[in-house]
């Protein structure tokens, strides 16, 4: 349904675009488009209300930046609150006591704990360190033995769990092991289990009692809907939550059961499980993860590139020169290398929002790159008094120009029009704050 | 054979309230003017109605849409109070879902072929393991085919389940190729007069195309061995996923036909109201709901057991 949500969000967006800044008014399409955008990435309906209303806040708030239009500003703000929200950093487990350390994993039916089990195990191992893995599932038939064939692959060893051992002595009994056998980490697989199954959940916190674990991680299906907070708050009030793991990311749901699960438990999400294979676990990035439950990767990209080649100093620099009328074929010159260093001018275009099927009409109007090599040839071409004051720019100059920089009078002639029509739009655009500047700059519409 | 424990349905529904009201101890059902049923409609009402709809994993769309009806059913006067709104929603629930409530039919010619399908830990080989063990109840022989060839102890937990419910298994060893077991198992049951065949296949996301082709191919095999087979395709959602599951339908139906669903761990706090998007997408009928891990947590679909657990 939003697949395409960047293009959705362009819609609305366009309706800020128009104005100098983002005002009570104009804003409420867009928080709409992002209610419903993080709805359907499945976050939780109470998460996605305080994410709605922080966003809004921050929004009104903000400082006008000179090198942002309102609408990437938006794009930015929207995104800078969820990533602040996912948690700043990635974190890894918390392994710096006496060994051995034990590390549950639990969480609900099917959710990927034996897997992750294996994949911690690896994970573990490339750091140097030594674990040991613990079948604790007596309950789903060939649980133990999942395990143990996983520990087979990857060599590492493993608690040989006994079929109707209890899972609480099985994980004290094997932590003893591990400390005969100087294992410095142990990795404890608990059955999947409902939130709401009062005694199995009480088997866990019998098993926590048991062994202290450095870290009790919930596993959580990256498909997970709006029931998320349910089972992270049951979770964590019965045990203390010290992490996530988000399986199952290399489908393509959005993942907004990361942001509730965050929100309910604060836990931070450290690992995310991106394949079947055991070497398919990363790391958690916030940032990364804020875009995919937002889908507009893209148009993100788009911001981020035009604040970097625009940057805010050099914006507010512009706006007093042109307050002054002394905007230059330099400044002219420098505006449009800013733009090339972004990218090739069809890449430029086709991060522009909303563009789409208007593509081909703008490419008409915006320099190609070889006469985007011409202008620059033709102005570097110019003495340093030239490019500062266009109006020394005579017949004879010019022919002079057009013999320096290998082209014809008619494209210098051409050149002086083009950056007439950039300083008049600009003027017009200054009026009114120099908003739209990043993006359409200096080429007029 | 209409299908498992169609008595039952008092117990079943009871387990349900039971569920949903454990969910209303957790906070987040913020949805109390509805669950009291009592006191007049007002706007106010009607938002939480909408929001127990999202809640659900119905979708904000569906949601709005849900409630843009009742609120128009309001406006006529039609709604006295509370009661009666719920009431209303659950029979619109309910007749939407009334044609999906089909249940399985095993047939001649035997053998029966059932493959069942869905994306990793939705709890496709314990559906099986039920399955199995009710169609043993009603007289029919059963065959299960380890074709989940990938997953570690895969075969080893089909096994279990085979021994429990006393079925026959067809099984190659771990890696195999996963339509070879598939046809080998039909074979088998053809030579035997067995009743009924149950294919477990690997859990796969839907978006793996090269996954989702393997199991094309078992159905194109399948049905090479015998005209008209895979009879049923089962594919079985996790009530637990969101908007998610839409997808897993969309595609799992373009690859391999689905004629069939069922919705796991509904013993949860989990609605499963995606089905009402679901059921959008796909014209497939829901043939069970799974309420738990042992072999009687099997129950038929039922549209208005399903729509009273969903307020
Ligand atoms: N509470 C509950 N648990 C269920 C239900 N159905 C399956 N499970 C559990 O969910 C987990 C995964 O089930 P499986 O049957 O192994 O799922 P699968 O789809 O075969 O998984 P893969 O083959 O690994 O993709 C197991 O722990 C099951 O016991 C249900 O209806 N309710
Ligand atoms: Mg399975």
């Amino acid at each position: 349904m939003f697949e395409n949500l960047s293009e959705k969000f362009q819609g609305v967006l366009k309706g800020l675009r128009g104005h100098g800044r983002i005002t009570e008014g104009n804003i409420e399409g867009a928080l709409n488009e992002v209610r419903l955008a993080l709805l359907e990435a499945d976050v939780n309906y109470k998460v996605v209300k305080e994410f709605v209303a922080a966003v809004k806040e921050k929004a009104l708030g903000a400082e006008v930046l000179l090198s942002l239009s309102p609408d990437q500003q938006f794009v930015k703000i929207v995104h800078a609150e969820m990533t602040r929200m996912m948690g700043a950093q990635a974190q890894e487990l918390n392994l710096a006591r006496r060994p051995p350390v034990p590390v549950m994993l639990v969480g609900l039916q099917g959710s990927g704990k034996t897997t992750t089990c294996g994949k911690l195990a690896l994970h573990l191992r490339k750091g140097k360190r030594t674990p040991f893995l613990v079948p604790a599932d007596v309950y789903r038939p060939a649980a133990v033995e999942q395990l143990k064939v996983l520990a087979g692959q990857i060599e590492v060893p493993v608690f040989d769990t006994r079929p109707g051992a209890d899972p609480v002595a099985i994980c004290r009994d094997a932590i003893a092991q591990a400390d005969r056998s100087g294992y410095d980490s142990v990795l404890l697989d608990t059955a999947g289990r409902l939130h709401i199954d009062a005694q199995m959940m009480e088997e866990l916190a019998r098993i926590k009692a048991a062994v202290d674990p450095g870290d009790i991680l919930l596993v959580a299906d990256a498909m997970t809907g709006q029931d998320a907070v349910n089972v992270a708050r049951a979770f964590h009030e019965k045990l203390g939550l010290t992490g996530v793991v988000l399986t199952k990311m290399d489908g393509d749901a959005r993942g907004g059961a990361a942001l509730s699960i965050r929100a309910v438990t604060g836990a931070p999400v450290m690992f995310v499980g991106v394949g079947e294979k055991l070497d398919a676990l990363e790391t958690f990035h916030p940032d990364r993860m804020a875009s995919r439950i937002l889908g507009m990767g893209d148009l993100l990209t788009f911001v981020e590139k035009a604040q970097e080649q625009v940057d805010e100093k050099q914006a507010r620099e512009l706006s007093r020169k042109l307050r002054r009328n002394e905007f230059t074929l330099e400044d002219f010159r420098d505006q449009l290398l800013r733009l090339r260093k972004m990218g090739s001018m069809e890449e430029i275009l086709g991060m522009i929002p909303g563009l789409g099927g208007k593509m081909k009409e703008l490419k008409g109007m915006a320099p190609d790159e070889a006469e985007l090599k011409r202008v620059v040839a033709i102005i570097d071409s110019m003495t340093a008094k030239e490019r500062r004051n266009a109006k020394l720019l005579n017949g004879s100059r010019r022919k002079r120009i057009a013999g320096g920089s290998g082209t014809t009078v008619q494209d210098v002639n051409r050149l002086m029009k083009n950056f007439q029509q950039a300083e008049e739009m600009i003027r017009r655009m200054s009026k009114g704050g120099m908003r739209g500047m990043g993006r359409n700059f200096p080429f007029p519409q | 054979m209409t299908g498992p424990n169609a008595t039952s349905r008092g117990a079943f529904f009871t387990r349900l309230k039971a569920g949903l009201a454990k969910t209303r101890e957790l906070l987040f059902m913020n949805v109390e003017a509805i669950a009291r049923g009592i006191g007049p409609v007002d706007e106010k009402v009607l938002t939480d109605l909408e929001e127990a709809l999202i809640l659900s994993d119905a979708g904000a769309e569906l949601a709005a849409e849900y409630a843009e009806t009742l609120r128009a059913v309001w406006r006529r006067g039609e709604l006295p109070d509370v009661d009666a709104l719920r009431a209303r929603l659950r029979k619109m629930v309910a007749e939407t879902l009334a044609t999906r409530m089909v249940p399985l039919v095993v047939v001649p010619p035997y053998p029966f072929v059932v493959l069942v399908v869905g994306v990793n830990g939705a709890g496709k080989t314990t559906t099986i393991g039920k399955m199995a063990g009710w169609l043993r109840l009603s007289g029919h022989t059963v065959l299960l085919a380890a074709a989940d060839t990938f997953r570690a102890a895969a075969i080893e937990q089909l096994g279990v389940w085979a021994e429990r419910a006393g079925a026959d298994i067809v099984k190659h060893k771990e890696g195999a190729d996963s339509s070879a077991v598939a046809f080998d198992a039909v074979r088998a049951a053809k030579a035997r007069g067995t009743h009924v065949v149950l294919v477990d296949t690997a859990g796969r996301l839907h978006t793996k195309s090269h996954l989702m082709e393997e199991v094309r191919k078992v159905v194109r095999v399948v049905g090479k061995e015998i005209p008209g087979a895979p009879h049923e395709v089962l594919l079985v959602l996790d009530a637990t996923n969101g908007r998610n599951a839409i997808a897993q339908a969309r595609t799992f139906q373009e690859f391999t036909g689905v004629t069939g669903m069922a919705l796991t761990k509904l013993d949860g706090t989990a609605k499963g109201g995606v089905v009402l998007s679901v059921t959008r997408e796909i014209g497939a009928p829901i043939r069970f709901v799974g309420v738990g891990e042992k072999p009687e947590d099997l129950r038929p679909f039922d549209a208005e057991s399903f729509a009273e657990a969903l307020f």
